[in-house]
């Protein structure tokens, strides 16, 4: 039977298997695993049907333990349930998987193997999440490819139904789930053969049902617990014959043949790797080239872990094996091997009958999606030969300090070179790897050609890179690392060149395409010396095309991607070029179809007016240009910058050796100042005639690149020849001038600082006092300013009230450059946030967003000032962030305890006076404080030389004397979700903690999804039919303790407010919450109105602005105090700016306007709510200072 | 009992008042509300080419914006099964409103070009539509585009279309024509039969304190009938179409003023907006009413009895017009 051929990634292939054998589908995002469950919310809400022809029930949770809660309850009553999850959302849902394995409850999860947070967190894969749940009692089974992903899916949810053992099908995170392979599709006739109704009606007769009921989740004691914990041996002991029926039953439908332990290489190997996997598909190719030329080796392809099987293990193991190297891609620090490792030790001790037994040694490989190639498994395979051969080593890694790792030769080579390679560097966003999956899809559905597709993003949010690494070739492609030859590079942008190597990956003779707006006769001298170097000394034929000005003459604005994909067609020949254009138009038609016909239009269009845009290049004999390679970071930059971080910047961090690295995973802060990112085109330029220094614009600056500050006339002595200023108009700072400076290379380009300006020029009311300029030009002239600028002294705090826009900018950010997007509408506050208390807080940050554009590796935005203060950053988790901030709250005010009492002690040594001032402070202004710090210093001096160990630990914990603040940060996902349960404990406690919500209504960081901050008729991920249930109150909730400082804000409706909430917030001594509306890139709009819509928002009411300053309470007023005015636009009117409202209107506009009109009604009725409580008397005789007791 | 009967783009109409497009005409159940209340016919709102266009370019940008740029999410917006972008939505819901109701409902287009205008027009026949109005909406801010080249182009549309479809065409204009009987006459030329005098536009207004162009609508009022009216009359007999009147017509006066102008029929929005569907029986009875008091027996009798052609003093709708305003003071 001829089955299709699709090309999709692993998500895809497993979701397809998955979503056919379930009546119930609980979900909850997290990389790499997300993608699963958006394809299975998309066929629900597209109504496609299961294998029965019902329509599964998809349903969102708030966590992966909320996920295996229910799937737990879904599969005690009988449906067919699955879920899919990765990393900590596996680990979250083991509690339930002891459950529903000690119930002998057949389901599958599906998950996409990935590394755990430990000394930092990596979205990459490995197994250590996988191997994390071995003791739970579900059968592990692992796929090695797209198509075993696709086939091991079906023989998982065969195999756990004829078990009863619940399976853990597990894949390698991104490697398997995000790379795009051709593969043989299983068609419904294959799922129905695989699957025996009479086992899904037995596994509904076990169902909780009151017609027959029964218990289940007994409590039992010493007397009998044990001897039912072993009742289900007999299960596990048939489960790996069932798994092996299973896919010999798939074998004998299908044609592809699975073991439980598949042997691949020599018939007489004597070095045999045991792996499982993608790993195990490089190591199979490795040694089946290596066999071929005569080397007697081989590997074990693991795919059932768990049940551990002796006997089908022992008899995949060749006879002649006289040593076996276990590979395992994850770390058990302090074990005595990895998990893999030891279960074959116990395996051939146990069950071995060779003698002598074949010698074991263990090693680590690819954490975190490290790559792991051919020549690391060849170095594996050669260490075998050494006489002592390392054991417990690691293979990809160099490891100094403990000298575990193994060499190997980097140049070791087996790709077939009928297998053609590519390589793509796009821009993010610029449509360059959608483009290459649609290459991809044309080559793999359209030729008799196999065809594989991965794609590697750089660990910023906007202005990133993309490199895309494609294959295809007349054989399957089992290639699961990187390209490092490829007979085609392309570099889709020209200023790439400036910084990275580009062309490392070309092999002798390869193509090369480049994007440039310098024509065939000019490119050559505008590229650097080294490049030109890569092209002469490879031969490399050398192509260009303008593509921006083809994008531009067909309407296509900067995206490229169609263009770029017909020259490599065209140049690659890998089909006649007119199929070739037609299969392009063709793959254009199906993308961009349903998004209507000008779409499909314009990139027929530019398609057609590519080929007579594209020329070679004739290539000089010798490098000729002035231009270098630019440094990644400047040559004054600290030696952890330049040595560690600036190796990471340039692409470099995998030759970083482990001594390179901090042990405990401290890095140090204020690094993006040295990553000069230079990614936009355009700048704001600042015109002093109009400005009237109101300071909004550097206020919702995402990026802090756009400053001010006043200074003495006298500095102008020394400033660049173009710098601008004017008289600072202040009454604190009288005869001072004024600047307003921009770093370009820092720009994003988003222009949210153009937006806000208010100073219009009377005669022309297009000009502002800002205006964006093109940046190439001004660049030099500009940095040279920005340096100038950055040397000027900072205002002095105590000065000045902070109550104040204008003044609060004068305030040096220490966040700064972060790697958000252009445009985000959560970076503002935080850059407030540390503009008002940075020298003295401490941050608990939740992952998501502000967790990778706060702490992604390498350099981060949290910065510190010229004394060395600064915010001191951390993340715990995801769903633990409230508990992780109380924490550090507790340990401030337990060690300010101690040394208040310290103080007390030591009071005859320190003095009397100095020990008084110091405990009656007063710290409520900058004053205050900085009056402090200065007592502090003094104290410290005085312990100093005291040989005292209480004198000691005072000095210890000095500077604790001096008010900190903590700060408890995150999105809407962990505190509207997962969060959630220990947001409200730490709110109930009373104790001094500030949370700040960035609220963009939904789980951004992972594309998109669903929160229950989710407005009521807005389309997410998740909730592709519109979110049906109106937003959460989450203000209204925590305003019902009483005791909790709330208040709802929105910077662009209102910055004196958003200024009001922050000071507020930090004064009142108790909990507070601050919620704060972050437009973001999931609503679907150009962010450069995010200000304009926060208005919207407002002024719609489907945002008000309150604060509730319990504080008041004792002063006999009512602390809520509704900063907005009532609704006076309708919702719809905001809402339909955005597409994620508009899309709803398009698909099924009967539903968008019965929800509108219901979000329209929520409206008013939060706000009659919200004004009679604003209204209600209060005594202010019952309220005493919360006691966090 | 008087005829109100009228012949317009070939068309029999019950009765010279017909709803003109706006929010009204764009929903079935306003629709019916007003084939109910006694409209003889009904023009949808324009497809706007430019709008259909925008819609399928912001969606796809929006898709677009953030994509493939970071490994944790790729795309921001989940994938729906279906869009109604383009002109799908308009035209099945015409052909629903066409399908629900016995009166003629006229599709109305709004185009920037030829391709898109046929293709539309084309389509808009298929869904239906008893007759099609061609909306020429275009504000000429290019300095080297002279009035010569922007008449010809409007022509060669109109001339495209007819060629593709054989149900009535209409051309809705603005009144800002150097030369309007004359291009008046090259419009019928290429194949409309009727013209629609005038367009009203959205008028840019300044918000004085932000300094700011914003959008402003305002609704009809009698007053604005003056302009369509003596149009009207001029062309009356001049050029051989049909005429449509819109734009001022609040009353029965109004429409009466309008067919002895020379109107087949008269297109009203502004009036139900205010004052609701009633207001078409109202009108139509104080048609009628008047009709009978002056003893006129039909609307055809009255159509152009008071045209340019057919009154007296010709220069009563030319410059003498206006001095004799003037000293009237």
């Amino acid at each position: 039977m001829m089955r299709a051929k699709i090309t999709i990634d692993g998500n895809e292939a497993t979701a397809k298997i998955a979503y056919k054998l379930s009546e119930v589908i609980a979900i909850y995002p997290i990389t790499p695993s997300s993608g699963m469950g958006e394809f299975a919310d998309e066929w629900a809400a597209n109504k496609q049907p299961n294998l029965w022809g019902t329509v599964p029930l998809v349903i969102e949770m708030q966590s992966e333990g909320g996920a295996a809660g229910a799937v737990h309850g879904a599969l005690q009553s009988g449906a067919l349930t699955t879920t899919f999850t990765a990393s900590q959302g596996l680990l979250l849902m083991i509690p339930n998987m002891y459950k529903i394995a000690g119930e002998l409850t057949p389901t599958v999860f599906h998950v996409t193997a990935r590394s755990l947070a430990a000394q930092g967190l990596s979205i990459f894969g490995d197994h250590s999440d996988v191997v994390s749940t071995r003791g739970t009692g579900f059968a592990l089974l692992a796929s090695n490819s797209v198509q075993e992903a696709h086939d091991m899916a079906l023989i998982a949810h065969a195999a756990t139904l004829a078990s009863r053992v619940p399976f853990l099908h597990f894949f390698d995170g991104f490697r398997t789930s995000h790379e795009v392979n051709k593969i043989e599709q299983l068609d419904l006739e294959d799922i129905r053969a695989m699957v025996d109704d009479p086992l899904v009606q037995a596994h509904r007769a076990r169902g909780l049902t009151p017609d027959n009921p029964v218990l289940r989740g007994t409590a039992q004691n010493p007397d009998v617990y044990f001897q039912a914990r072993e009742t289900v041996n007999p299960y596990y002991l048939a489960c790996p014959d069932i798994v092996q029926q299973s896919m010999d039953r798939f074998a004998a439908l299908i044609g592809r043949a699975y073991h439980l332990f598949d042997y691949s290489g020599a018939p007489d190997a004597e070095r045999v790797i045991v792996i499982m996997g993608s790993g195990a598909d490089t190591a199979e190719e490795t040694a089946n080239y290596l066999a071929a030329q005569g080397e007697k080796v081989g590997v074990i392809k693991v795919h059932l872990f768990r049940p551990f099987s002796v006997k089908h293990f022992l008899k995949a193991v060749p006879p002649t094996v006289k040593m076996l190297a276990v590979l395992d891609r994850c770390k058990e620090p302090g074990s005595a091997g990895e998990p893999l490792y030891q279960d074959i030790v116990t395996a051939i001790s146990e069950g071995s009958a060779t003698d002598p037994k074949p010698r074991m040694i263990g090693g680590r490989y690819g954490l975190s999606s490290k790559e792991f190639t051919p020549a690391m498994v060849k170095g594996v395979f050669d260490e075998m030969l050494q006489a002592a051969p390392k054991n417990h080593f690691a293979v990809g890694i160099n490891d100094d300090v403990t000298q575990n790792s193994i060499d190997y030769d980097p140049e070791f080579d087996i790709e077939l070179p009928e297998t053609v390679r590519c390589v793509f560097w796009g821009l993010g966003a610029d449509g360059t790897v959608g483009a290459n999956k649609n290459s991809i899809k044309i080559i793999g559905e359209e030729t008799d050609n196999f065809a594989q597709g991965y794609f590697v993003y750089d660990s910023k949010k906007s202005g990133t890179v993309t490199v895309s690494h494609l294959r295809f070739g007349p054989k399957p492609i089992k290639a699961p690392y990187l390209i490092n030859k490829a007979g085609f590079v392309a570099c889709h942008q020209f200023s790439f060149l400036e910084r990275l190597d580009v062309l490392k990956y070309a092999s002798p003779g390869a193509v090369f395409l480049l994007n440039s707006i310098y024509g065939p006769d000019e490119v050559w001298d505008q590229l650097p010396r080294e490049t030109q170097q890569s092209i002469i000394d490879k031969k490399l034929r050398f192509f260009v095309i303008d593509a921006y000005e083809v994008a531009n003459k067909t309407g296509m604005g900067g995206r490229i991607n169609t263009i770029m994909q017909t020259c490599f067609f065209a140049i690659s020949n890998v089909l006649p070029r007119d199929q070739a254009i037609a299969e392009i138009k063709h793959a254009i038609e199906k993308t961009y179809g349903k998004r209507g016909e000008v779409v499909v239009q314009r990139n027929f269009e530019a398609v057609d007016h590519t080929l007579a845009n594209l020329t070679e290049v004739k290539v000089p004999e010798k490098a000729s240009s002035s231009l270098t390679r630019r440094q990644p970071v400047p040559a004054e930059a600290p030696e952890f910058v330049k040595n560690v971080l600036g190796r990471m910047i340039a692409g470099e961090g995998d030759s970083l050796p482990v001594s390179a690295m901090p042990v405990d995973g401290t890095f140090p802060t204020g690094t993006t100042q040295w990553e000069k990112r230079n990614i936009t085109l355009e700048i704001p330029v600042w015109e002093p005639d109009l400005c009237i220094q109101c300071g909004k614009c550097c206020f919702v600056c995402p990026h802090a690149v756009i400053r001010e500050k006043v200074y003495a006339p006298a500095h102008l002595a020394g400033a660049p020849e173009s710098w601008l200023n004017m008289d600072a108009r202040w009454k604190e700072f009288p005869d001072m001038k004024y600047t307003l400076a921009v770093s370009p290379d820092d720009c994003t380009g988003c222009s949210l600082c153009v937006e806000v300006c208010p100073a219009k020029d009377k005669s022309q009311v297009g000009r502002k006092a800002i205006n964006m300029a093109p940046q190439p030009p001004i660049r030099e002239q500009q940095n040279t300013n920005w340096d100038y600028f950055l040397s000027l002294p900072e205002v002095d705090r105590t000065q000045m009230s902070l109550k104040s826009v204008k003044n609060s900018q004068l305030l040096q950010p220490l966040f700064e450059f972060s790697g958000a997007c252009a445009g985000c509408g959560e970076t503002p506050y935080l850059k407030l946030l540390s503009q008002l208390l940075g020298d003295r807080i401490v941050i608990a940050n939740a992952t998501g967003c502000s967790s990778i554009y706060g702490g992604n590796l390498p350099t981060t935005p949290w910065a510190k000032n010229a004394e060395g203060r600064g915010p001191a950053w951390s993340n715990s988790l995801f769903e633990d962030n409230a508990e992780f901030g109380l924490g550090m709250r507790l340990s401030l005010d337990k060690h300010g305890e101690y040394a208040r009492d310290l103080l007390g002690r030591l009071s005859n040594v320190i003095g009397e006076s100095l020990v008084d001032e110091l405990l009656q402070a007063d710290q409520t202004s900058e004053a205050g404080i900085a009056s402090q710090r200065e007592r502090v210093a003094l104290l410290k001096q005085r312990l100093g030389g005291l040989d005292d160990p209480q004198a000691r630990d005072l000095l210890s914990l000095a500077d604790v004397l001096v008010r900190k603040s903590v700060w408890i940060i995150g999105g809407d996902g962990w505190a509207y979700d997962i969060g959630y349960g220990g947001l409200d404990h730490v709110l109930a406690s009373g104790r001094n903690v500030n949370v700040l919500v960035l609220d963009t209504e939904v789980y951004s960081n992972t594309g998109g999804q669903a929160s229950k901050s989710t407005p009521r008729a807005a389309v997410a991920k998740f909730a592709a039919q519109g979110k049906g249930m109106p937003k959460k109150d989450l203000g209204m909730i925590a305003m019902a303790y009483g005791y909790v400082y709330v208040a709802r804000i929105a910077m662009g409706a209102s910055d004196q407010q958003t200024l009001n909430a922050f000071t507020e917030a930090d004064a009142y001594d108790g909990p507070s919450l601050i919620i704060a509306y972050s437009h973001c890139i999931a609503h679907g709009y150009d962010l450069k109105k995010g200000l304009d819509q926060q208005k919207l928002a407002v002024a719609s009411g489907i945002w008000p602005l309150y604060r509730f300053n319990p504080a008041s309470i004792a002063q006999g007023q009512n602390p809520l105090t509704i900063d907005s005015k009532e609704p006076s636009v309708p919702v719809s009117q905001y809402a339909y700016n955005e597409t994620r409202y508009r899309m709803l209107l398009q698909s099924d506009e009967q539903r968008a306007e019965a929800l509108m009109k219901l979000a329209q009604k929520d409206v008013r009725g939060r706000w009659d709510l919200y004004r009679q409580m604003a209204a209600m008397h209060y005594e202010g005789d019952n309220n005493e200072k919360p006691s966090s007791d | 009992m008087v005829d109100l009967t009228t012949n317009y783009l070939g068309l029999k109409f019950a009765n010279p008042l017909c709803a003109s497009s706006s929010p009204l005409t764009n929903k079935l159940e306003t629709a019916l509300k007003l084939e109910e209340a006694g409209v003889a016919a009904l023009v949808m709102p324009s497809l706007f080419e430019e709008q259909v266009i925008h819609e399928a370019l912001r969606l796809d940008r929006d898709y677009m914006r953030g994509s493939e740029s970071y490994a944790e999410a790729l795309t921001y917006l989940p994938e729906l099964g279906q869009y109604s972008i383009g002109p799908d939505k308009y035209l099945e819901n015409l052909a629903k409103i066409k399908k629900n109701l016995s009166i003629p409902v006229l599709g109305s287009l709004n185009g920037v070009s030829t391709g898109g205008w046929v293709d539309y027009a084309r389509r808009i026949e298929e869904a239906g539509a008893d007759a099609l109005e061609l909306n020429l909406y275009e504000v000429s801010t290019d300095p080297e585009m002279t009035c010569q080249e922007l008449e010809d182009r409007h022509v060669a549309l109109v001339e495209a279309v007819r060629a593709r479809v054989s149900i009535p065409l209409a051309v809705k204009l603005s009144p800002f024509y150097t030369a309007l009987p004359n291009f008046a006459c090259r419009l019928t030329e290429a194949g409309a039969n009727g013209l629609v005098l005038f367009n009203r536009f959205y008028q840019p207004d300044i918000d004085l304190e932000m300094l700011e162009v914003v959008p402003h609508l305002v609704l009809s009022n009698s007053h604005e009938l003056r302009l369509p009216l003596r149009w009207i009359a001029i062309l009356r007999g001049r050029v051989a179409a049909d005429f449509g009147l819109t734009g001022g017509v609040h009353s029965a006066e109004d429409l009466l003023k309008a067919v002895m102008a020379g109107a087949s029929v008269t297109l009203v929005a502004s009036e139900l907006l205010m004052h609701g569907f009633g207001r078409v029986s109202e009108i139509l009875n104080d048609v009628q009413e008047w009709m009978e008091t002056h003893e006129y027996t039909s609307i055809q009798q009255m159509k152009g009895s008071m045209s340019q052609q057919a009154v007296g003093d010709p220069s009563a709708f030319e410059r003498a017009n206006y001095m004799r305003v003037l000293s009237s003071y």
